[in-house]
């Protein structure tokens, strides 16, 4: 019997260790053991609650084993080996060791089983995960990944807040259901889901995701948000502006998506949208929308891996990430195998039978189904069909097809992407059409059992029919969805152009009118200084009744020294007040 | 080739909208889920909406110049 460790732990030691391997296949071999040992590692691991560390006069428990945590870190470890095999051709070893910290935080939060570690590892994803927008150099994405460190950070003290409210309040650190009625929850649930992306708070992620580098991004896709899923599900079930916000999250992402002409920045969108389905899940709060939200999660982490992977791969042999740069150039010629497996990832977002979107996503609007909320039911389903307008239809027509009046009809140099980077797409692809064909695998890993069929004859002909009508919607306004040569303002609008016309005007006029404040201040402080240290001598001078000549004599009747206090009167007086403290301290 | 791609389609759209009548909801949740090609005009309808109105919240305050926040 192996004693398990920590998850947290290998991929820290990971990441710690492949710096300072100096061969680059050894160090490309520990990388990708690194996520096998943890796998393994899990595998061993019971239910239960484990490394409980005593810290102040509270007890911090890093192992809080159950089938909701154990669920999240099975894929979360395979979502790090297929994104560490996407990466594993760059030489940055930097961008290794920040993966690593980040996905060993992820799980880190997802075995917490109090307050405090959970707040250490939530804070040390923000700060890992920042280094994967860093590490692509550019000017864009220095100033996306400030603005995603800022986003969280702020959650984070929310967060903390909360939190310190809650252990003031009730004395336990424990991380377990909450009560929503307090402040204190409510502050928790802001920092939860602005890691979830739930709108209004979500734009850091569109903003930064696209900046982000092509491997690293694949990483990112997979572990904020559905760590996110996985807080909510475990502290907040069942509570209803969820419901809410996840519905109106799954339409606002598909909105923005027909907008976007950026590649991964139409698939950041998505996310969006998708991670609505969950956050709606937790919101209604039945065991089969758990089940369902949860579901939905690891499938979601495994089709959207195999996408922003596509997208990755365009970008990495082209250099182009618009669609309006990409269109018309009949790049599906020089890159049929990505296209292919990008359209695996496709269908299965897109809930295709067969492909593992339809096994988890019908389990969410189910579980809306059965408990009687139609509007919900309706909005999750109209998401369906914009999900599919947009990756599986008109993303794919403008990245490899499209049509280009230009006079270049091909990408000069296009060609497939590194092998490592194909077996990656390839593994994600067939892990979905594995958890789509035979959802049994995944069903059994789910929090509560499962009692839901997803192949009935009628559910799989309804979604054929919604899709088949989505692609006929879609062939009418085809010229319509190209590329548009615009950005979409988001919300982070309010944070990005008030916030820099605050930092003119902090810059301009509230700066003059500080040092204008501050040369007034100065000279009264000058005035009374010399008051102080000649008041007689400052009043004759201000008004002169009879003509003394105190520039001469310092020592003459007005002469600075004359007037002034003697040293010992202050002396005397600090004594005093030192003994009335003393004697207050005795009484 | 476009011409038939069509009626593919077409032809995929009549069959499942027969498939729908074959095969009908034993338990329906919701009214809708009774009509047996209610997903064949919520599919259409929806994604024509989507568009429309995506586009026009585009057109009208959403879309920028690229430059927009340079």
């Amino acid at each position: 019997m192996i004693n398990p460790l920590p998850p947290f732990l290998i991929y820290f030691i990971g990441a710690l260790l492949i710096p300072v391997l100096i061969n680059k296949r050894l160090k490309q071999f520990v990388a990708l053991l690194i996520p096998i040992v943890a796998f393994v590692n899990l595998l061993h691991m019971q239910t239960g609650r484990y490394w409980a560390v005593d810290f102040l006069q509270y007890q911090l428990v890093l192992g809080h084993v159950d089938r909701l945590s154990f669920v999240f870190a099975v894929i979360f470890v395979i979502a790090s080996f297929i994104s560490i095999l996407f990466a594993i051709h760059i030489d940055e070893t930097g961008q290794h060791t920040a993966a690593y910290l980040y996905v060993g935080s992820t799980l880190g939060v997802v075995f917490a089983g109090d307050l405090f570690s959970l707040f250490v590892f939530w804070e040390l994803m923000a700060a890992s995960s920042v280094f994967l927008i860093w590490y692509s150099g550019t000017e864009e994405s220095l100033r996306a990944g400030l603005r995603y460190i800022l986003v969280h950070m702020t959650g984070g003290c929310i967060l903390l807040a909360g939190i310190v409210l809650h252990v003031g309040a009730t004395g336990s650190i424990e991380f377990t259901v909450f009560d929503f009625a307090p402040l204190s929850s409510k502050l928790i649930l802001i920092g939860f889901i602005i890691n979830a992306a739930v709108p209004p708070l979500h734009a850091w992620l569109a903003d930064a995701y696209p900046e982000g580098t092509i491997t690293g991004a694949v990483f990112m896709t997979a572990f904020t948000t559905k760590s996110a899923v996985y807080v909510l599900a475990r502290s907040f079930p069942g509570v209803e502006i969820l419901v809410w916000l996840g519905a109106i999250m799954a339409l606002y992402g598909v909105v923005y998506a027909v907008l976007e002409n950026d590649i991964r920045r139409l698939l950041a969108y998505h996310i969006i949208s998708q991670v609505g389905y969950m956050v709606c899940g937790v919101g209604l709060g039945s065991q089969m929308a758990i089940n369902g939200a949860s579901a939905h999660a690891f499938c979601h982490i495994l089709y959207k891996a195999v996408l922003f992977m596509g997208m990755g791969a365009v970008i990495h042999v082209t250099g182009r990430r618009k669609m309006t740069d990409l269109q018309g150039r009949a790049l599906y010629k020089k890159m049929p195998i990505t296209l292919a497996l990008y359209m695996v990832g496709a269908f299965s977002i897109s809930a295709v039978p067969l492909f593992n979107g339809f096994v988890s996503k019908t389990m969410v609007v189910a579980a809306a189904g059965g408990l009687h909320r139609p509007s919900i039911e309706l909005m999750l389903h109209l998401a369906s069909v914009g999900t599919f307008l947009h990756t599986g239809l008109k993303l794919p027509w403008g990245t490899w097809f499209g049509k280009h009046d230009g006079p270049e009809k091909e990408i000069a140099g296009a060609k497939e992407p590194p092998l490592n980077m194909l077996l990656a797409m390839g593994l994600g692809a067939l892990l979905c059409i594995i958890t789509g064909v035979y959802p049994r695998v995944l069903y059994n890993l789910l929090p509560y059992p499962v009692n839901f069929q997803p192949y009935t004859a009628y559910h799989v002909v309804a979604m054929i029919q919604l899709l088949l009508l989505t692609l006929a919607a879609f062939w009418i306004y085809i010229d319509k969805l190209g590329g548009e040569p615009y950005i979409s303002v988001d919300t982070d609008w309010f944070y990005r152009i008030p916030g820099r016309k605050l930092l003119s005007f902090c810059e301009g006029p509230l700066f003059q009118i500080r040092s204008g404040a501050q040369s007034i201040l100065d000279s009264i402080v000058r005035k009374l200084g010399s008051f102080g240290s000649n008041p007689v001598g400052s009043v004759e001078n201000l008004w002169p009744t009879h003509k003394v000549d105190t520039m001469e004599d310092s020592k003459g009747p007005t002469g600075s020294s004359t007037h002034r206090f003697p040293n010992g009167l202050g002396v005397l007086l600090s004594l005093l007040i030192l003994c009335l403290f003393i004697v207050s301290a005795f009484i | 080739m476009k011409k038939m791609l069509r009626y593919i389609l077409i032809g995929s759209i009549v069959l499942s909208c027969i498939l729908g009548f074959v095969f009908p909801n034993h338990h329906p949740h919701f009214w809708w889920q009774k009509i047996p090609v209610f997903d064949v005009f919520f599919g259409f309808i929806g994604c024509i909406v989507i568009i429309i109105i995506s586009k026009w919240l585009g057109h009208q305050w959403l879309m920028k110049k690229e430059d927009y926040y340079d």
